[in-house]
């Protein structure tokens, strides 16, 4: 419980009616997509760089811990009260507040949704690629804390990529702007890229400039099943070996194609041992050859059947089998741990072995899925909490899995971050002196520990 | 009596959100007022927090669960289909039993309840000025519809028929041999402000040789009393029309209602027994038209030179029933109409039941992006299934000065279909 001249004063600063402390309200900012409740003491939604600096002020003198909130929907716990204290919503801050045709680069407020920032951007004939699955209702901010994937990120980069300028409010209230809205600069340290993926740990992102691309002027969409994960990744090498990056190249397992079979009525052949959706996008002169090109050369690959789409309908209705998987899953198990490690994609079916192994070690379910073209594969455990020991094998499970990407060369997080749910972790895969190294920036900015504490490292 | 579910028999639903957020996309409340608890995931977390009595139905909770349309969008767009409507009527049953109806609520229950009452109030009002409506009585049942902030809001309204439809056609009219029988159920808004609806839907029937029942003792479907928590005025009613709708046997009941369509066809589904085979035979009209060919005759007419640009608004209730298709195949196929799709026809027009009697100001600013939406698409009307929506479209086209023009699809029916 917060002293109430502490709310006062937050109420004098923000205005009353953007200060709850309702039970209802601090419900309602408890939790995000880990399903894990945390109650903060009050909820705020400031409008401005100015009244975050000086909450962060406030919250510095007073010791309150502040967790900065876009959406609530990470993986990972990232925006997540873990300590009370007070919930930061950047609803309020969203609004797109440029975008500039001929320098090819907009600004905009933390709190707008990504697709509707796309929607706005295409209109104009420009582009924004970072697509993470929760594109429809995740907030730009979010993507620049978490540094957000999705499925075209394996040809045009990941949400860092297209950073190119930020205003940050720092932990201890002051306002800084890193970057700026030209395609160089090298004055300083690269305090952009720093902020990006620090999961607000490290300051609160108030602005953000943002560099685009032309729009793509077509996109063909391609279906195909193979026979094994081996065909499958073989597809991918040869396809990028022969120097075509697709737009996208997500796959699904032979155990991923069970449960939609088992869930939907979608047409999946009994032979489909696992399914690569592929795209390219640019010229439509050149993507009909392109297509065609791949088409040959994966052919040999044990390629049970092939679906193509011409119109965004028919393209549509091909990522239908994908976009089946979430709720197919859930049917075959009702609670699920969604992890996102990442390989070298040479090592892709050498990693769905690993995990093939460990779920029948461990007698759990786990499908695989993702983003075959960047090795970002997610491994889905899928458990009933209810019964007892699926908890307990369920994170003995997930420990082998990071250890087996590490081994691989790889990282147990290719796009959902830290935040709580990987931190007993990260001694796995950072060492202590690089680990030191990220805490002494965190202490020195925030020598108080009260933004976003107790994520990414254990304290 | 049967009863309806309660709170507590949403518990496994409840427990379906995985609190992903998906809802946020989709909720056109959300939309209009970003705040968590205004969204799907919001209210399902406060339901599962009333349950576990970690929170009473204090007045945000009540404020929270209000501010919903009841629309669905959230439940078609979420991963497990969480019926989010179904659980926030059930909270709002709840709030009714333990807090007292809210005095709309109350209104609601009493006119209602009542047919014979809201018959006279109808009657009267039609011949009065709106200037009259504001010396009723708080409780009285004519604000249902027109509730004292609707005319001082600057609302614009339909007037109410001075003769309910329902009084000025005969119980039955006998169609050709061999053709099927059905029920109308007319509902309120045909019955009390668009009669002229229920003329052109009997005239189609006519075309078609079909026989037609019209109960005079049916009632209101229940519908606005499940979205303002009166659970057992909705199960009165239910009782009621169940009675009427199975006195004579009939082999379909039809509504050109999307909102009696979800309050037959869904709500005494749930209901059990007897109520569920009422529902098992509710049919929107322009399914049943479809079924019954009418594209296709009215493919024979000759085509018209000059023709209206027509767009459609999809109604939640019929949405949410998998019914998109066949209004707009009726539509396609009138002979003097060039159809055209506009973007966000699915999205809810911000009527939702009672909730725009309680929160005008934000069902205006979802009203208004539909608005937007019906302008850029260059029509000159736009036709949808149901009365409410109707009423609320235009509205929304009346305060962002557009020209359009709300009809129901029958209306446009009824301007091609051959003199008798």
């Amino acid at each position: 419980m917060l002293e109430q001249r502490i709310i006062r004063n937050l109420q004098q600063t923000l205005g009353k009616e953007h200060v709850s402390t309702d039970k209802a309200d601090l419900i309602c900012y408890s939790y995000d997509a880990t399903q894990q409740q945390f109650l903060p003491d009050v909820v705020i939604y400031p409008a401005t760089a100015e009244d975050v600096a000086l909450v962060m002020k406030l919250a510095n003198a007073e010791n309150i811990p502040v967790f900065p909130r876009g959406a609530g929907s990470g993986f990972t716990g990232g925006s997540l009260p873990t300590r009370g204290g007070i919930v930061l919503s950047t609803e309020r801050m969203n609004r797109i507040l440029e975008i500039d045709s001929e320098n090819l680069v907009a600004t905009v407020e933390p709190g707008v949704v990504t697709e509707q920032f796309q929607k706005a951007v295409e209109k104009l004939g420009l582009f924004y690629p970072p697509d993470p699955a929760s594109l429809k209702f995740s907030t730009l901010g979010g993507n620049v804390a978490e540094c957000a994937g999705g499925p075209r990120c394996v040809k045009y980069g990941v949400t860092k990529d297209f950073i190119i300028g930020l205003e940050v409010v720092t932990p201890t209230g002051d306002i800084i702007t890193t970057g700026g809205p030209t395609m160089k600069g090298v004055v300083g340290y690269d305090l952009t890229k720093l902020i990006c993926g620090s999961e607000g740990t490290l300051g609160i992102i108030t602005r953000i400039v943002i560099k685009l691309l032309p729009l793509p002027e077509a996109k063909k969409t391609m279906l195909v099943m193979f026979d094994s994960i081996d065909g499958a990744a073989r597809a991918v090498s040869t396809i990028i070996g022969h120097k075509i990056i697709p737009t996208t190249l997500e796959f699904m397992d032979g155990r991923t194609l069970d449960c939609v079979r088992q869930a939907t009525d979608l047409e999946v052949p009994e032979g489909a041992r696992a399914v690569l959706i592929i795209e390219v996008d640019g010229d439509r002169e050149f993507l009909a050859k392109q297509v065609q090109k791949i088409q040959q050369l994966i052919q040999p690959l044990g390629v049970v059947e092939t679906r193509s789409a011409e119109t965004p309908e028919e393209s549509e209705a091909l990522w239908q089998i994908r976009r089946s998987v979430s709720a197919s899953l859930r049917k075959v198990n009702p609670d699920k741990f969604n992890e996102d490690i990442c390989v070298p994609r040479s090592k892709v079916p050498e990693m769905i072995r690993k995990v093939d192994a460990i779920a029948e070690k461990y007698q759990i379910p786990i499908v695989n899925f993702g983003h075959a073209g960047d090795g970002n594969i997610h491994v889905n455990v899928m458990i009933d909490k209810k019964v007892p020991g699926e908890l307990e094998r369920a994170h003995k499970a997930i420990e082998e899995v990071f250890k087996g990407a590490l081994e691989l060369g790889g990282t147990m997080s290719g796009e959902h971050g830290v935040g709580i749910a990987k931190a007993p972790y990260i001694p796995l895969e950072i060492s202590e002196k690089a680990a030191d190294y990220m805490k002494t920036i965190k202490k020195a900015l925030d020598p108080n520990n009260i933004l976003n504490p107790g994520k990414i490292f254990l304290d | 009596m049967a009863k309806l579910k309660n709170l507590e028999d949403y518990r496994e639903e409840i427990e379906q959100c995985v609190k992903c957020g998906a809802c946020r996309a989709h909720c056109p409340v959300f939309g209009a007022e970003r705040r968590e608890g205004r969204v799907a995931r919001g209210k399902v977390a406060l339901s599962k927090a009333v349950l576990d009595g970690e929170i009473g139905l204090e007045e945000k909770v009540i404020e929270d669960l209000s501010q919903c349309l009841l629309c669905g969008s959230c439940c078609a767009g979420c991963p497990n289909k969480v019926p989010t409507e179904e659980i926030v009527a059930a909270a709002r049953r709840k709030i009714a039993e333990q807090r007292g109806l809210s005095s709309f609520g109350k209104g609601v229950a009493a006119i209602l309840g009542r047919p014979k009452l809201m018959n006279t109030l109808a009657k009267t009002g039609g011949a009065l000025s709106s200037l009259l409506f504001k010396k009723l009585p708080e409780h009285s049942g004519l604000r249902l519809r027109f509730p004292a902030p609707y005319l001082e809001s600057g609302r614009t309204l339909p007037p109410l028929t001075a003769r309910p439809f329902r009084e000025r056609c005969p119980e039955r009219i006998e169609g050709k041999e061999g053709m099927p029988t059905v029920a109308f159920f007319t509902g309120c808004g045909i019955n009390y402000m668009y009669p002229e609806i229920g003329e052109a839907f009997l005239r189609a029937l006519k075309f078609l040789g079909v026989t037609v029942i019209i109960p005079g003792d049916q009632a209101c479907c229940g519908l606005p009393a499940v979205s303002a928590g009166a659970g057992e005025v909705v199960e009165q009613l239910a009782e009621q029309n169940l009675a009427a709708l199975t006195r004579e046997p009939v082999d379909y009941v039809l509504t050109a209602c999307a909102s009696c369509n979800a309050g037959i066809g869904k709500i005494y589904a749930d209901l059990g027994g007897d109520y569920e085979q009422l529902a098992a035979k509710t049919r929107d009209i322009f399914v049943f038209l479809v079924e019954m060919g009418l594209p296709e005759k009215l493919a024979e007419l000759p085509s018209r030179g000059v023709k209206t640009r027509v767009t459609y608004h999809d109604p939640c209730h019929l949405r949410t029933r998998g019914i998109t298709k066949e209004p707009r195949a009726i539509l396609k196929s009138l002979p003097q109409v060039e159809f055209v799709e506009m973007e966000d026809a699915a999205t809810c027009c911000g009527l939702g039941g009672t909730y725009s009697v309680y929160h005008y100001e934000n069902s205006k600013r979802i009203g208004a992006k539909k608005a937007g939406r019906i302008e850029e698409s260059g029509a000159e009307l736009v036709a949808t299934d149901c009365p409410g929506c109707i009423m609320q479209l235009q509205d929304a086209v009346n305060h962002a000065g557009g020209k359009q023009r709300a009809v129901h699809i029958l209306e446009l029916l009824n301007e091609v279909l051959p003199e008798e």
